[in-house]
């Protein structure tokens, strides 16, 4: 295990900000820490990194707890904070070599490590100007390459693509799973699609307790809902849908076309095509529409907050 | 610790503050040494450096604090503090690092003052009639006092966000450690603990180091009220979180 979170606790005054969440993260396992703002994610990342400590309950890091060993888990772990604070008044060689002299590489490791991390960041372009020069794009490029200098095992990103415009939010996502190969990454955000884009895994958290924990898929199926679509050739009444077993809700999407809410896990299209027989419908097209993510993460968070 | 050291070194190259910082203490202090009638050594007669060890203090009071105000009060402001936290490095090795490169850029703007103390050698009479070990002591009570205007500047820096607030935290603490005391001491209410009141204040160590003796007990005086501020600064930076 790279990551294990044990009943971690952190209390700011009189509000909890992370209410003894768990969970643990295998090696090279990209997962996405996801939860609406205020929800315990950079609480938990700023944990994780040492930057503050617990209230209650630990974190163990490639077997090291962040209390008893901060400065040997910083060695291990690279970490991009929300907001991508920089000096913006330092050269962007000048910034990776004060980030990697911590670590204690030579000027020849500097050097090369250096050259390396540019390369993958696709800074190379920038690489000559002050840092207050640059978009924010390559601002983000330059925290991630800070946070990879010295070749982490574990890297912690706090919402890395915040504030950026959707080309570069596409880029930094495929430079995230690009360099991620071989590392334990924990990612948060709060845009569903990036879990799906970048993670194998996604932590649900909300008001600082984990609601879900699962493989993407895992997530979207364990829902005890799920949508079909059926066009029929002629007209069908509603009524007539609304008799199929199960149905919450019928929503007539133009023409002889319906969407059916179905509370139902397994699915349910044998058995409609059952249902389409014994009634001598004209059905023409059936489909099951896929939950996106944002389904699942609306309804895991609002049932909450009822 | 030396990462950060030479980091704040780097910063004040490519800044103008510790060229603005160098250049308004020398002009200071040598129109007060050579050319303001009330205060200079040619006028006065008496061939020594009385009025730099008086006026330098003063002077120093003010632009240590612009040394030190932008610090640990800007790398909160901007975050950057967590960045530099959560590098493999102690929270002291941060606050020393800084500490010492505030200390350095103090050290090379008094250097130039020694050219004062050769032309004073040379225009004594007879050349040479001046009071060496007086100059010196003064020179590392300077050098004393300004380690722990140094730590003070640190530590308003460490203790908000704000440049400005940290600047002028920093003053006046510097001037109420350095002669408010001294001060305080003299009101006739408290007579009975006047003289342990002024041995607290920076003056009265100053002066005793400034007469050419080096005490070590004066001498230990300096150096524990900086350890002691740097400690603070260190646990107001760990508490901060």
């Amino acid at each position: 295990m790279s990551i294990i979170v044990q009943e971690l606790t952190k209390i700011y005054g009189d509000q909890k900000a992370v209410d003894a969440i768990s969970f643990e993260i295998k090696e090279n396992e990209i997962v996405g820490f996801l939860g609406p703002n205020g929800a315990g994610k950079s609480t938990t990342m700023k944990i994780a990194t040492t930057y503050i400590t617990p209230s209650s309950g630990s974190v163990i890091i490639n077997g090291l707890n962040v209390e008893e060993n901060p400065l040997e888990v910083r060695k291990s772990i690279g970490y991009l904070p929300e907001h991508n604070p920089l000096y913006l008044d330092m050269y962007v060689h000048e910034y990776l070599h004060f980030s990697g002299r911590f670590y204690g590489l030579n000027k020849n490791e500097l050097k090369s490590r250096t050259a390396e991390v540019i390369e993958m960041c696709q800074l190379s372009v920038e690489q000559n100007k002050q840092i207050g020069q640059l978009s924010k794009g390559y601002r983000q490029r330059v925290g991630l390459a800070q946070a990879l200098l010295h070749d982490p095992s574990v890297l912690i990103l706090d919402e890395p693509t915040t504030g950026l415009d959707p080309n570069q939010i596409v880029e930094v996502r495929e430079l995230i799973k690009s360099v991620s190969k071989g590392k334990t990454v924990l990612f948060s955000t709060h845009i569903m699609q990036e879990v799906q884009a970048v993670c194998d895994r996604a932590i649900v958290i909300n008001k600082g307790q984990i609601v879900a924990d699962g493989s993407i898929i895992e997530l979207q199926k364990n829902n005890t809902q799920q949508i079909i679509e059926v066009e029929f050739a002629s007209k069908v009444p509603d009524s007539l849908l609304q008799s199929f077993n199960g149905v919450t809700n019928v929503k007539n999407i133009g023409g002889n076309c319906f969407q059916l809410t179905v509370s139902n896990s397994e699915d349910v299209r044998p058995e409609f095509m059952h249902f389409v027989t014994e009634h001598d419908l004209n059905l023409i097209g059936i489909s099951q529409v896929q939950r996106s993510m944002e389904d699942v993460f609306a309804t895991l968070t609002r049932s909450e907050n009822v | 610790m030396f990462n950060i050291y030479l980091k704040e070194i780097n910063s004040f190259l490519s800044s103008l503050i510790a060229y603005i910082v160098i250049a308004v203490f020398l002009v200071a202090m040598g129109l007060l040494v050579w050319v303001f009638p009330e205060t200079n050594v040619i006028d006065y007669g008496y061939a020594d450096m009385d009025t730099f060890f008086s006026m330098g203090p003063f002077v120093l009071m003010f632009l240590i604090p612009a040394i030190t105000m932008k610090m640990l009060a800007e790398e909160t402001n901007t975050g950057t503090i967590e960045i530099l936290i959560v590098k493999p490095v102690t929270k002291l090795q941060v606050i020393l690092g800084k500490y010492f490169a505030a200390l350095t850029l103090v050290i090379v703007a008094i250097i130039p003052t020694l050219v004062y103390y050769y032309s004073l050698y040379q225009l004594s009479s007879p050349v040479g009639n001046i009071d060496t070990a007086g100059i010196a002591g003064s020179y590392v009570g300077l050098l004393l006092l300004s380690s722990v205007f140094c730590a003070l500047g640190i530590l308003a820096s460490s203790l908000t966000k704000n440049q400005v607030v940290a600047f002028i935290l920093a003053t006046f603490l510097s001037f109420i450690l350095f002669t408010g005391l001294n001060s305080l001491a003299g009101i006739n209410v408290w007579s009975a603990i006047s003289l342990p009141l002024s041995k607290l204040s920076l003056e009265y160590h100053y002066h005793a180091i400034g007469k050419g003796l080096l005490d070590s007990r004066d001498i230990i005086y300096f150096i524990s009220v900086s350890a002691v501020l740097l400690y603070f600064s260190k646990l107001t930076l760990a508490h901060k979180k």
